[in-house]
């Protein structure tokens, strides 16, 4: 039963009601199974969330996971997918001190070679922003953090899957019955 | 999102409104719903409601309990034995949090219930108001479905969801809490029952491919096996599952809260599996070469130790359920859809057999089951009285007819092993939560439900002072429920584990009772303490005979223990017998 532990990415689509966060966190909660992220917005369809949660688990516990999520009144439907299956990224939003900027040309530097956007500039802080890959802002936080950054913060992954997930045609499916 | 849109309007012709409040309109919708018994407790916070009811006591009986929790389990008992939804509705704040342990127990039983919470103003939510707790916070984890109400137009629509919910599918509990001023406001009532739920469902369809497989290995199978689930009652699928056992020749077990679905008389009826159940199916269940689960999920009290769990066995699994398939045990052949349909197709698939040999060693398992514990249990040659002779006793005079309503402890293990059903839905008890307490109001909802049956409660010592309150209700009522407790003087279980594994340190589990029959008669109900083996029968009928409610209180050894036995995490090969 020593099954490989993946990271997998959980998308569930749902109806857009208050408290169904609380009622899929406990399903992860109950089993002791740390969210490693979790986002949740508007879908493509009109009055569908979608929840997208990154969890480090193994094929068997997700199967068992999604059978639970699926099991909840208000989730239309739950997938799992490893990181073959989808195109994701995070985003990241770094504010640093303004002196540092002009003082310190290496960090023009970092801008530059990383692929990041300044958001905002003022006489006592820049912002800067980078969407990618955990290991890519991972490596620009190392790199920043040797000059100082004031505060940091990370998004949940976003993720789209590379097979289609036909949501709108199972809904449709259910307004025809 | 308003409801409006997630429920399928059935009703598209003009539906007459009418201007009410939104208490009103809770209990027109509970009329609506065929709703004629109510259990509950007045408070604050859903006062507007019980005004209204006094209105309608005509359509709706309210029954006062004497705690939050018997109104609970009194609604589950209600719905265990008809089959109809449960309603309890209780305030909010410690109201609401009462309902909870009978609300988990529901959850976990797949039993129907629609709880009603009062709530604080919509205005006050989140301020620690007087009497405010997030009982949909609390409840999230223990219901199908909940909802908190706070503008009177969504009740109706909101209502019907929650009957649907809880009903439809594998049923549960549904809690609906519902703010003050939600209950006084004034709206355009109309209400229109809830057939469909989008993003909801309920039942999967049920493969045939997957049935002719499940046909194919058991119409290959030289020992197969049956071991069914209370999703057999609940499909109401009792005939298609008689039908398929005689048609294939095929010995059936059941799980606790299968009991009663197959008459106990029946000679393919092979007994109980799991941690007290019989000594054959338990064993039996390492030899079969197919395994056949109905409606039923694989309790740990049922496996035993999973990784040596039939395991030469190819396993068919019929469930409504998706997320019960593999989740304890792996499944050769997953048959998914309601139990009434899907054994009615497997049903013309399956050949004819006998497996005469097969069964051969169910009736000689059962002979040593006999010699090494039924016979000490049921014709104790001891002096001190034992439980199964109380059993076998309720049995000679109810002619297994009665309904069996057991609370939880060595006394529940005994009635399910013993009790003689004839009848489908006759075995109520707490399976999965396991709950102390259940069995006196869940017989009172079970007598209310079915005043025509024979409902008796075995209950033990312990689990009778849990909500001995509730003989106020079985006396304002006068509910004619016969109440019989077990009295070891022990929290009988505990006591056991504690003499096999914890060498006899009896921590906390010996009782020194109050005089039971006084209080019964304290509550004006007729009652009479057994001691001795010659009184137990006399006893027993006059109980029986009676038209009102009746408590019999025996006193029987104090450390009698259950056998057969599978000890936790053990196989269910090692059943002990002793």
């Amino acid at each position: 039963m020593n099954e490989e532990i993946k990271t997998l990415t959980i998308s569930i689509y749902t109806e857009n009601n208050i408290g169904l966060l609380n009622r899929i966190s406990a399903i992860f909660q109950r089993r002791h199974i740390n969210i490693e992220s979790l986002t949740t917005s508007q879908s493509e369809i009109e009055n569908v969330n979608r929840f997208v949660i990154v969890v480090k688990i193994s094929e068997t516990q997700a199967k068992k996971i999604v059978g639970q999520i699926e099991k909840q009144v208000e989730v239309i439907k739950a997938y799992y997918h490893d990181e073959h299956e989808t195109i994701f990224t995070e985003s990241c939003m770094f504010k640093i001190k303004s002196e540092l900027l002009f003082e310190e040309p290496q960090i023009q530097n970092i801008i530059k070679e990383s692929d990041t956007r300044i958001v905002t500039v003022n006489k006592q802080f820049f912002v800067l922003e980078k969407s990618g890959r955990r290991h890519e802002i991972e490596a620009l936080r190392r790199d920043l953090s040797a000059f100082g950054i004031m505060q940091f913060v990370r998004s949940g992954r976003i993720a789209v899957t590379k097979d289609e997930m036909k949501i709108t045609e199972l809904l449709d499916g259910v307004k025809n019955k | 999102m308003s409801n409006t849109q997630t429920i399928k309007k059935v009703e598209n012709k003009a539906v007459k409104t009418e201007r009410i409040t939104g208490s009103e309109a809770i209990i027109k919708c509970l009329i609506a719903e065929g709703v004629d018994i109510l259990y509950g407790y007045p408070g604050g916070a859903i006062m507007p409601v019980y005004d209204e009811l006094f209105k309608y006591q005509d359509k709706i009986h309210h029954v006062l309990t004497r705690h939050e929790q018997g109104a609970a389990h009194a609604a589950q008992g209600y719905a265990r034995i008809s089959g109809k939804v449960g309603v309890a509705m209780a305030t909010s704040g410690p109201g609401a949090t009462n309902l909870i342990t009978g609300i988990a127990d529901a959850q976990i039983d797949s039993t129907p219930l629609v709880c009603i919470t009062g709530q604080v103003f919509s205005h006050l939510l989140g301020s620690d108001a007087f009497q405010e707790t997030d009982i949909v916070g609390i409840s999230t984890p223990v219901t199908k479905w909940n909802h908190q109400i706070t503008k009177a137009e969504d009740i109706p629509e909101v209502l019907a969801k929650a009957f649907y919910i809880a009903k439809s599918g594998r049923p549960g509990p549904v809690l609906i809490d519902i703010t003050k001023d939600a209950q006084v406001q004034e709206f355009d009532f109309k209400y229109e029952k809830c057939t469909e739920v989008r993003s909801y469902n309920p039942v999967p369809k049920t493969n045939i491919e997957s049935v002719k497989a499940a046909a194919k290995l058991i119409n290959n199978a030289k020992k197969p096996l049956i071991v069914w689930g209370q999703g057999v009652i609940l499909g109401e699928a009792e005939e298609e599952l008689k039908a398929v056992v005689e048609k294939a020749g095929i010995p059936a077990a059941w799980t606790i809260l299968g009991a009663s679905a197959l008459p106990t008389s029946h000679p393919l009826n092979v007994g109980m599996v799991g941690m007290h159940g019989n000594y054959a199916p338990n064993k039996l269940t390492n030899e079969c070469d197919v395994l056949i689960a109905i409606g039923m999920r694989f309790d740990d009290r049922v496996t035993g130790d999973l990784k040596t769990y039939a395991k030469q066995a190819k396993v068919i699994h019929f469930d409504i359920d998706p997320a019960e398939i593999d989740k304890n045990v792996k499944t050769d052949v997953a048959v998914l859809g309601n139990s009434k349909e899907s054994l009615a197709l497997l049903l013309k698939e399956l050949e004819e057999n006998s497996h005469q040999e097969w069964h051969q060693k169910f009736k000689d398992l059962y002979k040593i089951e006999y010699e090494k514990v039924i016979k000490s249990d049921l014709l104790p040659e001891k002096e001190g009285l034992t439980m199964g002779e109380v059993l076998k006793e309720i049995n000679t005079q109810t002619k297994g007819d009665a309904a069996i309503v057991s609370d939880v402890g060595q006394h529940q293990m005994i009635a399910c092993r013993y009790a003689e059903f004839n009848k489908t839905k006759s075995n109520i008890t707490s399976g999965g939560l396991g709950t102390m307490g259940f069995a006196l109001p869940a017989a009172i909802g079970a007598k209310m439900a079915a005043p025509d049956r024979e409902v008796v409660a075995i209950i033990g010592d312990g689990g009778y002072q849990m909500n001995i309150q509730e003989l106020g209700t079985v006396f304002q009522q006068e509910v004619p429920v016969k109440i019989v407790v077990l009295n070891n003087e022990f929290l009988g279980m505990v006591r056991q584990w504690q003499q096999l594994f914890f060498d006899k340190r009896y921590a906390s589990t010996e009782m020194t009772n109050p005089d039971f029959v006084t209080i019964a008669k304290g509550y004006r109900i007729n009652a009479k303490r057994v001691t001795k083996r010659e009184e137990l029968a006399d006893a027993v009928k006059d109980m029986i005979a009676s038209k009102s409610s009746y408590f019999l209180e025996v006193c029987v050894e104090k450390e009698d223990n259950v056998f057969p036995m599978i000890p936790t995490g053990a196989s269910v090969s090692d059943v002990r017998l002793s």
